[in-house]
């Protein structure tokens, strides 16, 4: 997949940069090498550009150039405990329903 | 807690210093955003030199930097990159200035800034520099916004050069890092070789380019550099090759060998750029882990700018906050100077009449007090807003947020060919073009600045006004369209809308035309939102101002003088008895070079409907829009008008008649005056700006020719066009 069509909120590592020569050499050099991991942390109000998360600096870039960075979903620590917070928290609400009926 | 390494020179291999008398030259680098200019601010203490870049219209900041034994350095701060490699001439300065090519010094030693939050991002400068062989000193700022303490000693060790953790703002480490700046001035060192690991088949590709190289590339300002260091630099520069020498880039100063060279291998150039990115980023990774150990496998988290944001960048409030702060700085620039512009104009004004009342009437009290006094204050009248202005976009960038309103307007902006860091210079221009015209300085790059610089002068800028108001109160009559709208806000709004469409539609035009550039793919960091520093913000007014008083400000005096004598010469002498003497000076005014003038090009502005009083006028109003006013009620003697209003200027305009007794001036002359005030570069500080901004006459010359044309065939077709409908 490529990085414009990710959801906000995904966290995804970085494949391959492909795209103009100079663009793509400096998003190299800004760290995005393949292997890095990286989030889409936003959207622009206007649709476009979008805001990247790597490294620890927010970086922005255009939908039509995020077409050209490949990315893989991540299944991360944070991504694989997400069911489980749910579920806890669907278990606290329902015992909320119980005390309420009880009382 | 991090502590600096100032006093073990142990480990650094001591190379004896060149022998020369002068100061050393001390050049500051570093990615955008690290706080580079509050760094250079602290160390230099005093008013930097604004100058530029040779060849280029990049500012370059020079001020002395005191050493601890009182001798001074000279330091010079580098436009934030970050990296070394360049496609373009405005990217080549970083390297150029720590080399010591193309005109610029040879520095004695490069003080890196880096931010400690972005440690490995801004360590991959470094590791550029370590490979170039540059002596250096290594400023860990930004050190209060990490929580965990990096290891200082570690990097000192790791790259074999002094390293000091530093914090701007506060001033903190300051003084550590002018010590280690004057040790290492001192016993100048090389760092270590660099321990990049890069594939073996790119060393083959490196060997083919290094001996392309030209030997003016590997200067050092030290005697004793081993050929090791020759060859390693060369082998760097070979590498910088590699990734910046392009068919079509735009550097300047290549060696043909050195580019035909890389060129060769330009088909493999995609290849290249990765191995070698992704060797030095390999290395960074292996040091990040040993700085840190496994803590830094997760990035830092900024929860307070991650809070703002989720504000200011909101898809609706986001916009709310937007408009209200772009309000404030408009309304700043158009109502809160006004009271200081008034204090200056009536301070010129009491001044002139001190020295008309004092001294006799003579052709020297009169260009003192006309050319010489007017002129200052037509300099001086524009400090207002380039104070205000520059103090609003020193909060925006200081603080984070104008790299948000380039994220927010991007998308607008790139439509018509800008950059999104235009909207304020733009913005702006809708009070005066000459503080708009310098805030372009906020773009990096030489085409969006230029492009932005041709347009601004279009937005319908405060001086305007009373010319509007004038054509609009005399020539259009106070009744309402269709019975509901005025007529005259209508056309008022109308000018506005007008002038707009101008603007945007020129940008469009000259982006794809007389200043087409490439397409630039947008790569924005968003640093975190930091509290400004007002000390740095007051300094880049103050220097901003005395710089346009220096170089704009001459010119502007030149021209007011030049102005005033051809409304002046030939001179008229005291009015007879007999003769009002408003009158008297109406008809010297006809009389005089700029009523001949006006006389002579009659000719060429009768298609539009202007006569030759029209014409003097349009002279006069070069000095600024709004003299037009005064201007013309000097033509039709009846002095200078008391307020806006300017009611009697009015009423001689509406009676005005042609020679068949119809009147001279019917609403489409208005509307062609209008239209003509709305295009037209009738503003010499606007052109005197433009120069200054862009080291050249080209530009403003161009800037004249094309609004001056522009404005003359909408004119002609608002008039000639009115006419064939029957209208005036």
């Amino acid at each position: 997949m490529t990085l414009d069509t990710a959801r906000i909120g995904e966290h995804l590592r970085i494949q391959q940069v492909a795209g103009e020569r100079a663009f793509r050499r400096r998003l190299l050099e800004l760290g995005l090498v393949p292997g890095t991991r990286v989030e889409l942390k936003r959207i622009a109000p206007l649709g476009d550009p979008i805001e990247l998360l790597v490294r620890g600096c927010s970086l922005s870039i255009r939908r039509a150039e995020a077409r050209s960075i490949h990315v893989a979903r991540e299944v991360s620590a944070e991504s694989a405990a997400r069911p489980v917070a749910t579920c806890c928290d669907g278990g606290e609400s329902l015992q909320l329903e119980e005390e309420g009926s009880a009382a | 807690m991090t502590q600096s390494r100032v006093e073990p020179d142990a480990g650094f291999d001591h190379v004896a210093p060149a022998t020369s008398g002068s100061e050393p030259w001390v050049v500051l680098v570093g990615n955008p955003n690290v706080g580079k200019t509050s760094l250079f601010n602290r160390l230099s203490g005093e008013r930097a030199r604004v100058g530029n870049y040779p060849g280029v219209t990049i500012e370059r900041r020079e001020a002395k930097l005191r050493l601890p034994d009182k001798s001074h350095a000279r330091l010079v701060d580098v436009p934030g990159t970050y990296s070394l490699s360049a496609r373009s001439g405005e990217e080549q300065i970083a390297l150029s200035s720590v080399l010591g090519i193309a005109s610029n010094p040879t520095p004695d030693l490069v003080v890196v800034v880096v931010d400690a939050g972005q440690l490995i991002r801004n360590l991959y400068l470094v590791v550029q520099l370590v490979e170039m062989r540059l002596p250096m000193v290594l400023a860990i700022n930004m050190i209060d916004e990490v929580d965990q303490p990096i290891s200082v000693d570690l990097l000192s060790e790791e790259f074999g050069v002094r390293c000091v953790a530093t914090n701007a703002r506060t001033g903190q480490g300051v003084e550590n890092l002018r010590n280690a700046i004057a040790k290492a001035l001192e016993h100048p060192a090389l760092p270590q070789r660099a321990k990049v690991d890069y594939p073996a088949r790119l060393h083959e590709r490196v060997e083919l380019i290094a001996g392309a190289v030209p030997d003016e590339w590997l200067h050092w300002q030290l005697d004793s550099v081993t050929d090791g260091d020759r060859g390693a630099r060369r082998h760097a520069l070979a590498l910088w090759g590699l990734t910046s020498i392009e068919a079509d880039d735009e550097l300047s100063d290549i060696p043909p060998a050195l580019r035909e060279k890389c060129l060769a291998l330009e088909s493999e150039g995609a290849e290249i750029d990765l191995e070698i990115v992704q060797a030095r980023y390999a290395y960074l990774d292996a040091l990040a882990e040993r700085l840190h150990g496994e803590r830094d496998l997760h990035p830092p988290k900024r929860p307070f700018s991650e809070r703002i944001d989720r504000w200011l960048l909101h898809p609706v409030l986001g916009f709310v906050v937007f408009i209200a702060i772009m309000l404030v700085v408009f309304q700043s620039l158009f109502a809160w100077a006004d009271p200081a512009i008034g204090l200056i104009e009536s301070g010129v004004a009491g001044l002139q009449g001190f020295i008309r009342s004092t001294f006799p009437d003579s052709i020297l009290r009169d260009l003192v007090t006309e050319g010489v006094v007017g002129g200052v204050g037509n300099v001086v009248v524009f400090l207002p807003q380039i104070l205000l202005l520059f103090f609003f976009i020193g909060l925006l960038e200081d603080s984070g947020y104008m790299a948000r309103v380039a994220y927010l307007m991007d998308r607008i902006m790139r439509s018509l060919g800008l950059h999104g860091r235009a909207f304020v210079p733009m913005l702006s221009g809708f009070a005066c073009a000459v503080p708009a015209i310098m805030a372009t300085r906020t773009m990096e790059r030489q085409r969006d600045r230029l492009l932005t610089m041709l347009v601004i002068p279009l937005m319908t800028c405060s001086a305007r006004l009373p010319v509007y108001t004038l054509i609009i109160g005399a020539l259009f009559p106070p009744s309402k369209a269709f019975g509901l709208v005025p007529v005259q806000g209508l056309l008022m709004v109308g000018m506005y809308v007008f002038a707009m469409v101008m603007t945007l539609s020129s940008a469009a035009i000259l982006g794809r035309t007389t200043v087409k550039g490439r397409r630039i793919p947008l790569i924005l960091e968003l640093p975190p939102y930091r509290f400004p520093n007002l000390r740095s913000i007051l300094r880049s007014m103050l220097e901003r101002s005395l710089a346009f008083l220096k170089e704009a400000g001459s010119v502007i005096l030149v021209c007011t003088v030049a102005l005033w004598a051809l409304l002046y010469f030939p001179r008229a002498g005291e009015a007879p008895p007999n003769v009002d003497p408003v009158v008297h000076q109406a008809e010297a005014l006809e009389n005089s070079y700029a009523g001949r003038l006006g006389k002579g090009m009659e000719p060429a502005i009768k298609p539009l409907g202007f006569d030759w009083k029209i014409g003097v006028g349009l002279i006069g109003s070069f000095a600024a829009r709004e003299v037009f006013v005064s201007t013309m009620a000097l033509v039709y003697g009846v002095g200078e008008p008391e307020d806006e209003e300017a009611k009697p200027l009015r009423e001689k305009i509406r009676a005005e008649t042609k020679a068949d007794g119809k009147p001279a001036y019917t609403p489409l002359v208005g509307l062609s005056l209008l239209i003509f005030f709305a295009i037209a570069c009738q503003c010499m500080s606007t052109l005197a700006v433009v120069r200054r901004e862009t080291r050249s006459w080209r530009w403003p010359l161009f800037m004249f020719a094309y609004m001056t044309v522009l404005a003359y065939v909408f004119s002609f077709a608002v008039y000639q066009g009115g006419r064939l409908l029957g209208f005036g």
